[in-house]
Protein backbone atom coordinates (compact mmCIF):
# COMPACT_ATOMS: atom_id res chain seq x y z
CA UNK A 1 0.00 0.00 0.00
CA UNK A 2 1.23 3.45 -0.80
CA UNK A 3 0.11 6.61 0.91
CA UNK A 4 1.14 10.08 -0.17
CA UNK A 5 0.59 13.18 1.91
CA UNK A 6 1.44 16.83 1.46
CA UNK A 7 3.20 17.39 4.76
CA UNK A 8 3.98 21.02 4.02
CA UNK A 9 0.25 21.62 3.61
CA UNK A 10 -0.87 22.42 0.09
CA UNK A 11 -4.30 23.66 -0.66
CA UNK A 12 -3.97 25.96 -3.67
CA UNK A 13 -7.31 27.24 -5.00
CA UNK A 14 -8.45 25.31 -8.11
CA UNK A 15 -5.40 23.03 -8.00
CA UNK A 16 -5.85 20.99 -4.82
CA UNK A 17 -7.16 18.47 -3.90
CA UNK A 18 -7.65 17.96 -7.60
CA UNK A 19 -7.34 20.24 -10.58
CA UNK A 20 -10.40 22.32 -11.44
CA UNK A 21 -9.06 25.34 -13.28
CA UNK A 22 -11.54 25.12 -16.17
CA UNK A 23 -15.19 25.41 -15.23
CA UNK A 24 -18.20 25.82 -17.55
CA UNK A 25 -16.60 28.38 -19.87
CA UNK A 26 -14.32 26.05 -21.81
CA UNK A 27 -17.00 23.36 -22.32
CA UNK A 28 -19.37 26.07 -23.55
CA UNK A 29 -16.67 27.39 -25.89
CA UNK A 30 -16.14 23.88 -27.27
CA UNK A 31 -19.88 23.27 -27.56
CA UNK A 32 -20.59 26.50 -29.46
CA UNK A 33 -17.56 25.94 -31.68
CA UNK A 34 -18.76 22.45 -32.60
CA UNK A 35 -22.30 23.68 -33.17
CA UNK A 36 -21.18 26.47 -35.50
CA UNK A 37 -18.87 24.06 -37.32
CA UNK A 38 -21.80 21.71 -37.92
CA UNK A 39 -24.10 24.44 -39.22
CA UNK A 40 -21.47 25.92 -41.55
CA UNK A 41 -20.34 22.54 -42.83
CA UNK A 42 -23.81 21.51 -43.94
CA UNK A 43 -24.62 24.93 -45.37
CA UNK A 44 -21.52 24.60 -47.53
CA UNK A 45 -22.16 20.95 -48.29
CA UNK A 46 -25.63 21.46 -49.74
CA UNK A 47 -24.48 24.39 -51.84
CA UNK A 48 -21.66 22.31 -53.27
CA UNK A 49 -24.18 19.56 -53.97
CA UNK A 50 -26.43 22.10 -55.72
CA UNK A 51 -29.32 21.54 -53.29
CA UNK A 52 -29.83 25.18 -52.34
CA UNK A 53 -33.53 25.12 -53.33
CA UNK A 54 -34.44 21.98 -51.38
CA UNK A 55 -32.44 22.87 -48.28
CA UNK A 56 -33.44 26.48 -47.65
CA UNK A 57 -33.10 26.42 -43.85
CA UNK A 58 -29.75 24.66 -43.92
CA UNK A 59 -28.22 26.97 -46.49
CA UNK A 60 -29.81 30.32 -45.68
CA UNK A 61 -31.46 30.53 -42.29
CA UNK A 62 -29.46 28.34 -39.94
CA UNK A 63 -26.10 29.97 -40.80
CA UNK A 64 -27.37 33.16 -39.14
CA UNK A 65 -26.78 31.33 -35.86
CA UNK A 66 -23.18 30.44 -36.71
CA UNK A 67 -21.55 33.87 -36.25
CA UNK A 68 -23.62 34.39 -33.11
CA UNK A 69 -22.47 31.05 -31.69
CA UNK A 70 -18.86 31.78 -32.64
CA UNK A 71 -18.86 35.18 -30.99
CA UNK A 72 -20.55 33.83 -27.87
CA UNK A 73 -17.96 31.06 -27.88
CA UNK A 74 -15.09 33.52 -28.04
CA UNK A 75 -16.74 35.45 -25.25
CA UNK A 76 -16.91 32.28 -23.15
CA UNK A 77 -13.19 31.78 -23.81
CA UNK A 78 -12.61 35.35 -22.75
CA UNK A 79 -14.50 34.70 -19.52
CA UNK A 80 -12.22 31.76 -18.83
CA UNK A 81 -9.09 33.90 -19.02
CA UNK A 82 -7.79 34.95 -15.64
CA UNK A 83 -5.61 37.78 -16.93
CA UNK A 84 -8.31 39.31 -19.10
CA UNK A 85 -6.73 42.68 -19.88
CA UNK A 86 -3.97 40.87 -21.73
CA UNK A 87 -6.41 39.01 -23.98
CA UNK A 88 -5.15 40.71 -27.14
CA UNK A 89 -1.82 38.90 -26.83
CA UNK A 90 -3.58 35.83 -28.16
CA UNK A 91 -3.61 37.63 -31.49
CA UNK A 92 -0.13 39.09 -31.52
CA UNK A 93 1.54 35.70 -31.54
CA UNK A 94 1.28 32.71 -33.81
CA UNK A 95 2.33 29.54 -32.08
CA UNK A 96 1.41 26.50 -34.09
CA UNK A 97 2.45 24.15 -31.30
CA UNK A 98 -0.25 25.55 -29.04
CA UNK A 99 -3.78 24.25 -29.75
CA UNK A 100 -5.19 27.15 -27.72
CA UNK A 101 -3.32 29.46 -30.09
CA UNK A 102 -4.23 28.01 -33.46
CA UNK A 103 -7.80 27.43 -32.30
CA UNK A 104 -8.15 31.11 -31.54
CA UNK A 105 -6.79 31.88 -34.99
CA UNK A 106 -9.14 29.39 -36.66
CA UNK A 107 -12.04 31.20 -35.02
CA UNK A 108 -10.63 34.48 -36.25
CA UNK A 109 -10.86 33.17 -39.80
CA UNK A 110 -14.13 31.25 -39.74
CA UNK A 111 -16.11 33.96 -37.94
CA UNK A 112 -15.73 36.54 -40.73
CA UNK A 113 -16.35 33.79 -43.29
CA UNK A 114 -19.65 32.99 -41.62
CA UNK A 115 -20.56 36.70 -41.64
CA UNK A 116 -19.84 36.90 -45.36
CA UNK A 117 -21.95 33.81 -45.95
CA UNK A 118 -24.95 35.21 -44.10
CA UNK A 119 -24.55 38.63 -45.72
CA UNK A 120 -24.56 37.10 -49.19
CA UNK A 121 -28.07 35.79 -48.51
CA UNK A 122 -29.37 38.99 -46.95
CA UNK A 123 -31.39 39.95 -50.01
CA UNK A 124 -33.17 36.61 -50.00
CA UNK A 125 -33.71 36.60 -46.25
CA UNK A 126 -34.94 40.18 -46.00
CA UNK A 127 -36.92 41.23 -49.08
CA UNK A 128 -36.06 44.75 -50.14
CA UNK A 129 -32.68 44.72 -48.41
CA UNK A 130 -29.93 46.72 -50.03
CA UNK A 131 -26.43 47.62 -48.95
CA UNK A 132 -25.67 51.24 -48.13
CA UNK A 133 -22.37 51.36 -49.91
CA UNK A 134 -21.64 50.58 -53.49
CA UNK A 135 -18.53 48.57 -52.75
CA UNK A 136 -20.60 46.24 -50.53
CA UNK A 137 -22.95 45.62 -53.44
CA UNK A 138 -19.97 44.79 -55.64
CA UNK A 139 -18.49 42.55 -52.97
CA UNK A 140 -21.81 40.75 -52.56
CA UNK A 141 -22.06 40.15 -56.29
CA UNK A 142 -18.54 38.75 -56.24
CA UNK A 143 -19.33 36.45 -53.33
CA UNK A 144 -22.50 35.18 -54.94
CA UNK A 145 -20.60 34.44 -58.11
CA UNK A 146 -17.96 32.50 -56.16
CA UNK A 147 -20.29 30.92 -53.66
CA UNK A 148 -19.25 27.33 -54.38
CA UNK A 149 -15.64 28.22 -53.74
CA UNK A 150 -16.60 29.90 -50.49
CA UNK A 151 -18.63 26.80 -49.58
CA UNK A 152 -15.54 24.62 -50.00
CA UNK A 153 -13.38 26.86 -47.86
CA UNK A 154 -16.06 26.98 -45.22
CA UNK A 155 -16.40 23.20 -45.17
CA UNK A 156 -12.67 22.78 -44.71
CA UNK A 157 -12.54 25.34 -41.92
CA UNK A 158 -15.61 23.79 -40.29
CA UNK A 159 -13.79 20.46 -40.14
CA UNK A 160 -10.68 22.10 -38.71
CA UNK A 161 -12.80 23.87 -36.11
CA UNK A 162 -14.70 20.71 -35.22
CA UNK A 163 -11.54 18.66 -34.82
CA UNK A 164 -9.89 21.48 -32.91
CA UNK A 165 -12.55 21.35 -30.20
CA UNK A 166 -11.31 17.83 -29.46
CA UNK A 167 -7.62 18.47 -29.98
CA UNK A 168 -7.66 21.32 -27.48
CA UNK A 169 -8.16 18.59 -24.88
CA UNK A 170 -6.37 15.65 -26.46
CA UNK A 171 -3.11 17.57 -26.75
CA UNK A 172 -2.70 17.46 -22.97
CA UNK A 173 -0.54 14.47 -22.24
CA UNK A 174 -0.82 15.17 -18.51
CA UNK A 175 -4.55 14.35 -18.43
CA UNK A 176 -4.97 10.69 -19.40
CA UNK A 177 -8.71 10.98 -20.07
CA UNK A 178 -8.07 13.58 -22.77
CA UNK A 179 -4.85 12.27 -24.16
CA UNK A 180 -6.32 10.06 -26.86
CA UNK A 181 -6.34 10.87 -30.56
CA UNK A 182 -9.95 9.65 -30.84
CA UNK A 183 -11.11 12.83 -29.13
CA UNK A 184 -10.59 14.90 -32.29
CA UNK A 185 -12.93 12.83 -34.51
CA UNK A 186 -15.32 12.27 -31.61
CA UNK A 187 -15.76 15.98 -30.93
CA UNK A 188 -16.02 16.64 -34.67
CA UNK A 189 -18.83 14.14 -35.12
CA UNK A 190 -20.58 15.27 -31.96
CA UNK A 191 -20.29 18.92 -32.99
CA UNK A 192 -21.71 18.19 -36.46
CA UNK A 193 -24.57 16.31 -34.82
CA UNK A 194 -25.43 19.30 -32.62
CA UNK A 195 -25.28 21.52 -35.72
CA UNK A 196 -27.66 19.21 -37.57
CA UNK A 197 -29.98 19.13 -34.55
CA UNK A 198 -30.16 22.91 -34.56
CA UNK A 199 -31.03 23.02 -38.26
CA UNK A 200 -33.67 20.28 -37.82
CA UNK A 201 -35.18 22.30 -34.99
CA UNK A 202 -35.37 25.41 -37.19
CA UNK A 203 -36.60 23.80 -40.39
CA UNK A 204 -40.28 23.95 -41.25
CA UNK A 205 -39.92 21.79 -44.34
CA UNK A 206 -40.73 18.13 -43.61
CA UNK A 207 -38.61 16.89 -46.51
CA UNK A 208 -35.57 18.86 -45.45
CA UNK A 209 -35.96 17.57 -41.92
CA UNK A 210 -36.12 14.02 -43.19
CA UNK A 211 -32.89 14.38 -45.16
CA UNK A 212 -31.13 15.93 -42.18
CA UNK A 213 -32.48 13.36 -39.72
CA UNK A 214 -31.08 10.58 -41.87
CA UNK A 215 -27.62 12.18 -41.88
CA UNK A 216 -27.88 12.84 -38.17
CA UNK A 217 -28.64 9.17 -37.50
CA UNK A 218 -25.42 8.20 -39.23
CA UNK A 219 -23.50 10.72 -37.11
CA UNK A 220 -25.09 9.43 -33.91
CA UNK A 221 -24.05 5.88 -34.76
CA UNK A 222 -20.51 6.95 -35.55
CA UNK A 223 -20.43 8.79 -32.24
CA UNK A 224 -21.60 5.73 -30.29
CA UNK A 225 -19.03 3.64 -32.11
CA UNK A 226 -16.25 6.12 -31.25
CA UNK A 227 -17.33 6.21 -27.59
CA UNK A 228 -17.10 2.42 -27.38
CA UNK A 229 -13.71 2.65 -29.04
CA UNK A 230 -12.61 5.29 -26.56
CA UNK A 231 -13.33 3.03 -23.61
CA UNK A 232 -11.83 -0.04 -25.27
CA UNK A 233 -8.66 1.96 -25.77
CA UNK A 234 -8.57 3.11 -22.16
CA UNK A 235 -9.19 -0.33 -20.71
CA UNK A 236 -6.39 -1.77 -22.81
CA UNK A 237 -4.10 1.07 -21.76
CA UNK A 238 -1.85 1.93 -18.85
CA UNK A 239 -2.99 2.23 -15.24
CA UNK A 240 -3.60 5.96 -15.67
CA UNK A 241 -5.90 5.28 -18.64
CA UNK A 242 -7.73 2.52 -16.78
CA UNK A 243 -8.34 4.87 -13.87
CA UNK A 244 -9.63 7.49 -16.29
CA UNK A 245 -12.11 4.97 -17.74
CA UNK A 246 -13.15 3.87 -14.27
CA UNK A 247 -14.50 7.35 -13.56
CA UNK A 248 -17.21 6.43 -16.08
CA UNK A 249 -17.47 2.73 -15.29
CA UNK A 250 -18.57 2.80 -11.68
CA UNK A 251 -16.87 6.05 -10.67
CA UNK A 252 -18.39 9.43 -9.98
CA UNK A 253 -19.28 10.29 -13.58
CA UNK A 254 -20.99 6.98 -14.38
CA UNK A 255 -24.60 8.10 -14.06
CA UNK A 256 -24.17 11.56 -15.54
CA UNK A 257 -22.27 10.24 -18.56
CA UNK A 258 -24.35 7.21 -19.45
CA UNK A 259 -27.71 8.81 -18.71
CA UNK A 260 -27.24 12.42 -19.88
CA UNK A 261 -24.78 11.91 -22.71
CA UNK A 262 -25.39 8.43 -24.06
CA UNK A 263 -29.06 7.75 -23.28
CA UNK A 264 -30.65 11.21 -23.49
CA UNK A 265 -28.13 12.71 -25.87
CA UNK A 266 -27.67 9.86 -28.35
CA UNK A 267 -29.81 6.73 -28.02
CA UNK A 268 -33.22 8.29 -27.37
CA UNK A 269 -32.94 10.96 -30.08
CA UNK A 270 -31.81 8.24 -32.49
CA UNK A 271 -34.90 6.20 -31.63
CA UNK A 272 -37.16 9.25 -32.00
CA UNK A 273 -35.61 10.27 -35.30
CA UNK A 274 -36.05 6.73 -36.61
CA UNK A 275 -39.72 6.42 -35.70
CA UNK A 276 -40.29 9.91 -37.07
CA UNK A 277 -38.91 8.77 -40.42
CA UNK A 278 -41.39 5.88 -40.22
CA UNK A 279 -44.15 8.45 -39.91
CA UNK A 280 -44.97 8.27 -36.20
CA UNK A 281 -45.49 11.72 -34.71
CA UNK A 282 -42.81 12.96 -32.32
CA UNK A 283 -42.74 16.57 -31.04
CA UNK A 284 -40.46 18.32 -33.51
CA UNK A 285 -38.32 19.98 -30.85
CA UNK A 286 -37.70 16.87 -28.79
CA UNK A 287 -34.88 15.00 -30.57
CA UNK A 288 -32.88 18.18 -31.35
CA UNK A 289 -33.26 19.48 -27.80
CA UNK A 290 -32.01 16.18 -26.45
CA UNK A 291 -29.02 16.14 -28.80
CA UNK A 292 -28.06 19.69 -27.87
CA UNK A 293 -28.38 18.93 -24.17
CA UNK A 294 -26.33 15.74 -24.58
CA UNK A 295 -23.71 17.58 -26.61
CA UNK A 296 -23.18 20.21 -23.96
CA UNK A 297 -23.15 17.66 -21.14
CA UNK A 298 -20.61 15.58 -23.04
CA UNK A 299 -18.16 18.47 -23.17
CA UNK A 300 -18.87 19.55 -19.64
CA UNK A 301 -18.32 16.06 -18.23
CA UNK A 302 -15.19 15.45 -20.31
CA UNK A 303 -13.63 18.71 -19.12
CA UNK A 304 -14.55 18.14 -15.47
CA UNK A 305 -13.52 14.49 -15.39
CA UNK A 306 -10.35 14.97 -17.42
CA UNK A 307 -8.95 17.41 -14.91
CA UNK A 308 -9.20 14.79 -12.18
CA UNK A 309 -7.20 12.23 -14.14
CA UNK A 310 -3.44 12.42 -13.80
CA UNK A 311 -0.18 10.58 -13.76
CA UNK A 312 0.53 8.46 -10.73
CA UNK A 313 3.87 8.71 -9.06
CA UNK B 1 24.36 24.68 -19.66
CA UNK B 2 21.60 22.69 -17.99
CA UNK B 3 20.43 23.68 -14.54
CA UNK B 4 19.02 20.87 -12.44
CA UNK B 5 18.37 19.95 -8.84
CA UNK B 6 19.03 16.82 -6.86
CA UNK B 7 16.93 16.10 -3.79
CA UNK B 8 18.25 13.63 -1.25
CA UNK B 9 15.14 11.81 -0.05
CA UNK B 10 17.25 9.93 2.51
CA UNK B 11 18.35 13.13 4.21
CA UNK B 12 15.18 15.20 3.96
CA UNK B 13 13.24 15.28 7.21
CA UNK B 14 10.22 17.12 5.84
CA UNK B 15 10.71 20.25 7.95
CA UNK B 16 9.30 22.52 5.26
CA UNK B 17 11.96 25.21 5.52
CA UNK B 18 12.36 25.21 1.74
CA UNK B 19 8.66 25.95 1.33
CA UNK B 20 8.77 28.92 3.70
CA UNK B 21 12.04 30.21 2.24
CA UNK B 22 10.49 30.20 -1.25
CA UNK B 23 7.33 31.94 -0.09
CA UNK B 24 9.39 34.67 1.53
CA UNK B 25 11.95 35.05 -1.24
CA UNK B 26 9.40 35.16 -4.04
CA UNK B 27 6.50 36.92 -2.33
CA UNK B 28 4.23 33.95 -2.94
CA UNK B 29 0.68 34.98 -2.01
CA UNK B 30 -0.81 33.59 1.17
CA UNK B 31 -2.29 30.12 0.69
CA UNK B 32 -0.13 29.36 -2.35
CA UNK B 33 3.24 27.65 -2.74
CA UNK B 34 5.76 27.00 -5.48
CA UNK B 35 7.33 24.03 -3.71
CA UNK B 36 5.86 21.49 -1.34
CA UNK B 37 6.76 18.35 0.54
CA UNK B 38 5.32 14.93 -0.08
CA UNK B 39 5.58 12.22 2.52
CA UNK B 40 5.27 8.88 0.81
CA UNK B 41 4.73 5.78 2.93
CA UNK B 42 5.00 2.44 1.19
CA UNK B 43 4.22 -1.07 2.44
CA UNK B 44 2.29 -2.50 5.39
CA UNK B 45 3.20 -2.36 9.05
CA UNK B 46 5.76 -3.38 10.28
CA UNK B 47 7.72 -3.30 7.04
CA UNK B 48 7.19 0.30 6.03
CA UNK B 49 9.40 2.56 4.00
CA UNK B 50 9.23 6.31 4.22
CA UNK B 51 10.32 8.90 1.70
CA UNK B 52 10.26 12.69 1.90
CA UNK B 53 10.29 14.55 -1.36
CA UNK B 54 10.67 18.29 -1.68
CA UNK B 55 8.88 18.86 -4.99
CA UNK B 56 8.58 21.80 -7.34
CA UNK B 57 8.51 22.47 -11.08
CA UNK B 58 10.79 19.94 -12.80
CA UNK B 59 12.03 22.47 -15.37
CA UNK B 60 11.40 19.76 -17.92
CA UNK B 61 13.63 19.48 -20.95
CA UNK B 62 10.62 18.62 -23.09
CA UNK B 63 8.19 20.96 -21.42
CA UNK B 64 4.53 20.65 -22.48
CA UNK B 65 3.70 23.87 -20.62
CA UNK B 66 5.94 25.87 -22.94
CA UNK B 67 4.63 24.10 -26.02
CA UNK B 68 0.96 24.70 -25.30
CA UNK B 69 1.26 28.37 -24.33
CA UNK B 70 -0.55 30.44 -26.98
CA UNK B 71 1.30 33.68 -26.28
CA UNK B 72 4.82 32.53 -25.54
CA UNK B 73 4.53 33.75 -21.94
CA UNK B 74 5.78 30.36 -20.77
CA UNK B 75 9.28 30.09 -22.12
CA UNK B 76 12.70 28.62 -21.50
CA UNK B 77 15.45 30.78 -20.07
CA UNK B 78 19.16 30.21 -20.17
CA UNK B 79 20.12 26.86 -18.70
CA UNK B 80 16.71 25.32 -19.32
CA UNK B 81 14.87 27.21 -16.61
CA UNK B 82 11.16 27.37 -17.43
CA UNK B 83 9.51 30.65 -16.47
CA UNK B 84 6.40 32.72 -17.15
CA UNK B 85 6.51 36.34 -18.32
CA UNK B 86 3.65 37.76 -16.28
CA UNK B 87 2.67 40.57 -18.62
CA UNK B 88 2.43 38.19 -21.56
CA UNK B 89 0.28 35.60 -19.81
CA UNK B 90 -3.46 35.77 -20.53
CA UNK B 91 -4.34 33.23 -17.85
CA UNK B 92 -5.90 30.71 -20.20
CA UNK B 93 -4.86 27.84 -17.97
CA UNK B 94 -3.57 25.63 -20.77
CA UNK B 95 -0.15 25.25 -19.15
CA UNK B 96 -1.73 24.31 -15.84
CA UNK B 97 -3.60 21.51 -17.60
CA UNK B 98 -0.47 20.40 -19.40
CA UNK B 99 1.77 19.92 -16.36
CA UNK B 100 1.79 16.33 -15.10
CA UNK B 101 3.13 17.51 -11.75
CA UNK B 102 0.58 20.23 -10.98
CA UNK B 103 3.52 22.57 -10.46
CA UNK B 104 1.70 25.69 -11.68
CA UNK B 105 -1.05 27.77 -10.17
CA UNK B 106 -3.12 30.73 -11.12
CA UNK B 107 -1.85 33.74 -9.17
CA UNK B 108 -4.64 35.84 -7.58
CA UNK B 109 -3.57 38.66 -9.91
CA UNK B 110 -4.51 36.51 -12.91
CA UNK B 111 -1.27 35.31 -14.43
CA UNK B 112 0.20 31.88 -13.98
CA UNK B 113 3.05 31.45 -11.56
CA UNK B 114 5.46 28.71 -10.58
CA UNK B 115 8.97 27.90 -9.39
CA UNK B 116 11.67 29.78 -11.29
CA UNK B 117 14.66 28.01 -9.73
CA UNK B 118 15.10 31.53 -8.27
CA UNK B 119 16.34 32.76 -11.64
CA UNK B 120 17.01 36.22 -10.16
CA UNK B 121 19.41 34.67 -7.65
CA UNK B 122 20.97 32.19 -10.06
CA UNK B 123 21.83 35.04 -12.43
CA UNK B 124 23.81 36.61 -9.60
CA UNK B 125 25.68 33.37 -9.00
CA UNK B 126 23.66 32.41 -5.93
CA UNK B 127 21.70 29.24 -5.30
CA UNK B 128 17.89 29.09 -5.14
CA UNK B 129 16.51 30.15 -1.75
CA UNK B 130 15.28 26.66 -0.89
CA UNK B 131 18.72 25.17 -1.49
CA UNK B 132 20.44 27.78 0.67
CA UNK B 133 18.07 27.41 3.57
CA UNK B 134 17.85 23.61 3.82
CA UNK B 135 19.15 22.62 7.29
CA UNK B 136 20.06 19.06 6.27
CA UNK B 137 21.72 20.17 3.02
CA UNK B 138 19.65 17.70 1.08
CA UNK B 139 19.04 19.98 -1.93
CA UNK B 140 21.76 20.28 -4.56
CA UNK B 141 21.59 22.76 -7.39
CA UNK B 142 23.84 23.48 -10.33
CA UNK B 143 24.80 22.90 -13.94
CA UNK B 144 24.59 19.29 -15.11
CA UNK B 145 27.04 20.02 -17.91
CA UNK B 146 29.70 20.88 -15.36
CA UNK B 147 30.97 17.60 -13.83
CA UNK B 148 32.13 19.42 -10.70
CA UNK B 149 28.89 21.22 -9.94
CA UNK B 150 27.04 20.43 -6.76
CA UNK B 151 24.25 18.64 -8.61
CA UNK B 152 26.56 16.57 -10.81
CA UNK B 153 28.52 15.40 -7.79
CA UNK B 154 25.33 14.60 -5.89
CA UNK B 155 23.95 12.25 -8.53
CA UNK B 156 27.29 10.75 -9.48
CA UNK B 157 27.48 7.84 -7.07
CA UNK B 158 23.89 7.60 -5.98
CA UNK B 159 20.78 5.88 -7.26
CA UNK B 160 18.18 8.37 -8.35
CA UNK B 161 14.76 8.56 -9.96
CA UNK B 162 12.73 11.22 -11.68
CA UNK B 163 8.97 11.59 -11.27
CA UNK B 164 6.65 10.14 -13.90
CA UNK B 165 9.34 9.87 -16.59
CA UNK B 166 6.70 8.04 -18.65
CA UNK B 167 4.97 11.39 -19.11
CA UNK B 168 7.74 12.14 -21.58
CA UNK B 169 8.59 15.54 -20.17
CA UNK B 170 12.21 14.73 -19.35
CA UNK B 171 12.06 16.21 -15.83
CA UNK B 172 15.19 17.74 -14.30
CA UNK B 173 14.63 17.10 -10.61
CA UNK B 174 16.67 14.10 -9.53
CA UNK B 175 15.45 12.35 -6.41
CA UNK B 176 18.27 10.46 -4.70
CA UNK B 177 16.88 7.25 -3.25
S1 LIG C 1 7.15 20.52 -14.12
FE1 LIG C 1 5.30 21.24 -15.12
S2 LIG C 1 5.51 23.47 -15.14
FE2 LIG C 1 7.52 22.63 -14.74
S3 LIG C 1 8.50 22.50 -16.78
FE3 LIG C 1 7.58 20.49 -16.32
S4 LIG C 1 5.56 20.61 -17.26
FE4 LIG C 1 6.30 22.71 -17.10
S1 LIG D 1 -1.97 30.59 -18.69
FE1 LIG D 1 -0.42 32.07 -19.39
S2 LIG D 1 1.53 30.98 -19.36
FE2 LIG D 1 -0.12 29.46 -19.23
S3 LIG D 1 -0.48 28.81 -21.35
FE3 LIG D 1 -1.96 30.45 -20.92
S4 LIG D 1 -0.90 32.32 -21.57
FE4 LIG D 1 0.70 30.74 -21.41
Amino acid sequence: MKEELFVSGRNIPNIDPYLNIWHWQIPLYLFLGGLAAGILFFAGYFVVRGKEKEMQTTVKWAPILAPIALILGLFALFLDLKHKLYFWQLYTTIRLESPMGWGAWTLMIITPLSFVWVASYMKELVPGWHWKFDFLEKFEAWVIKNRVGLAWIMMIYAIILGVYTGILLSAFNARPLWNTSILGPLFLVSGFSTGLATIIWMSKDANERKVLSRIDLVFIFIELFLIIHLFMGFLAGSQTAIEAANLFLGGEFTVSFWVFVVLIGLILPAVFETIEIWGIHVPKWLPPAMILFGGFMFRFIMVEAGQITRYLY
Amino acid sequence: MRYAMAIDTKKCVGCGDCVVACQTENNVPHGYCRDWIVESVDGTYPSLSLEFRSERCNHCDNSPCVRCCPTGASHIEEGGIVTVTHHKCIGCGACIQSCPYDARYSHPEGYVDKCTFCLHRVQKGQSPACVDVCPTRCLHFGDLDDPNSDVSLAIKDRKWKTLAPEAGTDPQLYFLT
